[in-house]
């Protein structure tokens, strides 16, 4: 290659993302699992014409919201306190989780049963309430096999994905008291519906995630299949969402054809099975409902994001996770490979706002740019343009990075940025270009047989004997 | 902003026929695989078009684009824009370059004081099976045998190109030939440019997976109008010891069409 070879991701990032993609099993279940999701999405999208129309819609929608965020939020918790649902700020995980647990310990809490909530295992919860001696058991089918597991989600949508029936089987017998072993399907749901239901009746506090908040009524939308979603918000005396603050929009008006975008483009369902407005506790008279409503609004890096005119599209994000569901690595190494709360092409552009690009940059890199995620994204994010922006923010000189990204700069290396000034220094100069093509194609003897990371998967690349300009003939 | 997933049938199709064009023909043409290039060259010359070779070309600045060298990419790019003086279409056997050319030269060049240059330059790039379609209306009769063929169409070419339609279209318009779609034809190569080096475990599995599905077809040729997907397929193919004939579209179109190639069988 005539291009400088010179980097090394992160080893550990590599070396997860290999151990997935040469094991046979992984690999056919992660694309039966895609193949899946990507027909299930198609069907819901059978006029193009009428989907980019509605990706419009949704683009716009997304960014108007964004660009009155203060205000939105400001509204937001006008309407929900006059509601009667507290409102709580948290600037980092440790306020988010620290925030939580004064809630819980005010009413003496000793269980929560947890709907599903990526912004929860954002913070880590569960480990949080651990510590502090809650116990906190997840409802949603997917997050139980996983919580059962002692693992961690591996898909936004569908936590469990990467596991297999016969393994979930296997799980279940082993870890849930007086469960034989059974793969059926249904039976294996029923026992963990049981497990559930009686965790229900007795929880001081539910969680829940957001999907959005509307900033004009105070209400919280929430769409779910399980049912469990509604459960974990009315039945306990206490609900507890919790989310960031980018999923504000203004109207109500505003919500049905994000709705829309995001359960075609995630399950490739019409409309969920649930879909919860939720706008208050229970009020005098009614027959059920929490005594209490709060409200957890997370930043973690997310105002980073959003004061970047380029990068603030990151949080356009509602979640769907089609990004990942089209994406050859996401199909090829799994979601854990990724080491992050949130995987795929989202979670490439989203996480070093959460964790610094020090310790996410590789991530940027592990992509092929091919624009399959941006193609489907039902709100438009550009994710390919965020990929690069990113890698250009890593590899700056750290001296001139600037604020704009923590931990710009951090992919930096002088040897590096020589090869690329050597190489800019050739390609800007035709004499020299001409030098150095005509020299690597006399010369292609020598060129070397193995080519760093080409050749474990190539043959090697060998110039021509003759180049293009050589050959045509030209008066 | 550049939309994605619309169709990016380029606005500037004329109704003459042009007489002039520039060819870039791409430093990865150039240097690993010219017999593309002379036999774009070929093809374009055919249809009685005056094909321009400015010899001070060198590089689209991609690869330094994706790797986050912006500076180092403008530097390059920059050389190019004063290539082409005269209002001709310039013609690219390539849509990953083309869409590097057309999409982003507005943006990376955007506040310098070439910007106008670039948005000049950006809006008269053609892939070239969108050009021959859509520019040429190209239509020959096709003189080979019967044959089957894949096609792998570039993710570029796909999304920031209307060369999806072009190329298809070109194959479709060749009686001879039946065109096989190999399972997720859509999907990425695995090839990414510095990609395939700073990430050869994820570019392996994606690469093994696509020449797999590739050689299942059991067609005669694998076709693209890409030479980096051409090699990065090809060359693992070889690799694995299950080699496939690569062919870039303009060596197949031209030797479909009863011209005479450059290759005379290396590519
Ligand atoms: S980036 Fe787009 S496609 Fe990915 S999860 Fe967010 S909204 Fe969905």
């Amino acid at each position: 290659m005539n291009q400088p070879l010179h980097f090394v991701p992160s080893d550990e990032f590599r070396q997860r993302a290999q151990a997935v993609v040469e094991n046979p099993a992984l690999q056919k279940s992660f694309r039966g699992a895609m193949d899946f999701l990507q027909n299930k999405r198609l069907a819901q999208f059978p006029d193009d014409v009428a989907l980019q129309r509605l990706r419009d819609l949704g683009e716009a929608i997304r960014q108007y919201s964004l660009s009155k965020l203060p205000d939105l939020l400001e509204t937001l918790e006008a309407k929900l306190t006059a509601n009667g649902i507290q409102v709580h700020w948290a600037e980092t995980p440790e306020d988010a989780n620290r925030i939580f647990i004064e809630i819980a310990q005010a009413q003496g809490a000793r269980a929560v049963i947890k709907g599903k909530s990526m912004v929860s295992e954002e913070v880590e919860l569960n480990h949080a309430l651990q510590a502090a001696g809650i116990e906190a058991l997840e409802s949603d089918m997917g997050e139980y096999i996983v919580q059962l597991a002692d693992e961690k989600p591996s898909h936004i949508i569908m936590p469990a994905i990467h596991k297999t029936k016969v393994e979930i089987a296997e799980l279940f017998a082993e870890r849930i008291p007086g469960v034989d072993y059974t793969d059926s399907v249904d039976e294996l749901i029923q026992i963990g519906r049981k497990v559930l239901r009686d965790k229900f009746a007795t929880a001081d506090i539910g969680v829940s995630g957001v999907n959005l908040m509307v900033a004009e009524t105070g209400t919280l939308c929430l769409v779910e299949n399980e049912g469990n979603g509604r459960m974990s918000t009315t039945v306990p005396r206490i609900h507890v969402a919790i989310t960031g603050i980018e999923k504000v929009v203004e109207k109500l008006t505003h919500v049905p054809p994000l709705l829309s975008l995001l359960t075609r483009s995630a399950t490739g369902q019409a409309i969920t099975t649930y879909v919860n407005m939720i706008s208050s506790p229970r009020k005098p008279g009614e027959l059920d409902g929490p005594d209490e409503v709060h409200l957890i609004l997370l930043d973690n890096g997310r105002t980073q994001a959003y004061a970047d005119p380029q990068l603030r599209s990151t949080l356009q994000c509602i979640r769907c996770g089609a990004c990942m569901n089209h994406c050859p690595v996401y199909t090829r190494i799994g979601g854990h490979a990724y080491g992050t709360t949130y995987p795929g092409p989202i979670g490439k552009i989203i996480s070093p706002h959460l964790l610094g690009l020090d310790s996410t940059y590789a991530l940027a890199t592990a992509s092929t740019l091919c624009g399959a995620c941006a193609e489907v994204c039902p709100v438009r994010i550009p994710i390919p343009d965020l990929l690069i922006r990113l890698r250009t923010e890593a590899y700056k000189n750290p001296a001139t990075a600037g604020e704009a990204v923590r931990g710009a700069g951090s992919a930096y290396s002088s040897v590096a940025m020589a090869l690329w000034h050597g190489w800019a220094a050739t390609y800007r100069y035709p004499t020299l270009y001409r030098l150095f093509t005509w020299c690597a194609s006399r010369l292609r003897f020598l060129t070397p047989r193995k080519q760093g990371g080409w050749t474990r998967n190539h043959v090697a690349m060998q110039p021509a004997k003759r180049r293009f300009r050589d050959r045509l003939n030209r008066p | 902003m550049k939309k994605y997933g619309v169709d990016n049938v380029m606005a500037n199709a004329s109704n003459q026929k042009p007489q002039d064009v520039y060819f870039f023909c791409t430093c990865l043409v150039d240097l690993f695989v010219p017999e593309a290039g002379l036999d774009a060259v070929a093809l374009l010359e055919r249809e009685g078009v005056r094909v321009h070779f400015p010899e001070d070309q060198t590089c689209c600045g991609q690869p330094a684009y994706t790797s986050g060298q912006p500076e180092e990419a403008l530097a390059v790019a920059r050389q190019q824009l004063d290539l082409f003086p005269e209002p001709w279409p310039i013609v690219l056997p390539s849509g990953s370059c083309a869409g590097m050319m057309r999409h982003h030269y507005p943006t990376m060049f955007k506040g310098t004081a070439d910007a106008a240059k670039a948005e000049a330059v950006a809006g008269r790039v053609w892939e070239l099976s969108e050009f021959l379609v859509r520019s040429l209306n190209f239509n020959r009769p096709d003189c080979g045998q019967s044959c089957s063929v894949a096609l792998h169409t570039s993710c570029s070419a796909r999304r920031e190109t209307g060369a999806l339609s072009a190329t298809r279209s070109l194959i479709q318009g060749l009686e001879g030939v039946s065109l096989k779609v190999q399972e997720h034809e859509s999907e990425c190569c695995g090839f990414g440019g510095m990609f395939s080096v700073r990430h050869p475990e994820i570019s392996g599995g994606i690469v093994r997976d696509k020449v797999a599905s590739i050689a299942a077809c059991e067609t005669d040729a694998l076709i693209t109008g890409d030479c980096g997907c051409m090699l990065n397929i090809t060359g693992h193919a070889a690799k694995i010891g299950r080699p496939l004939n690569g062919k870039h579209l303009a060596t197949f179109l031209l030797e479909r069409t009863g011209g005479k190639t450059a290759a005379e069988g290396k590519l």
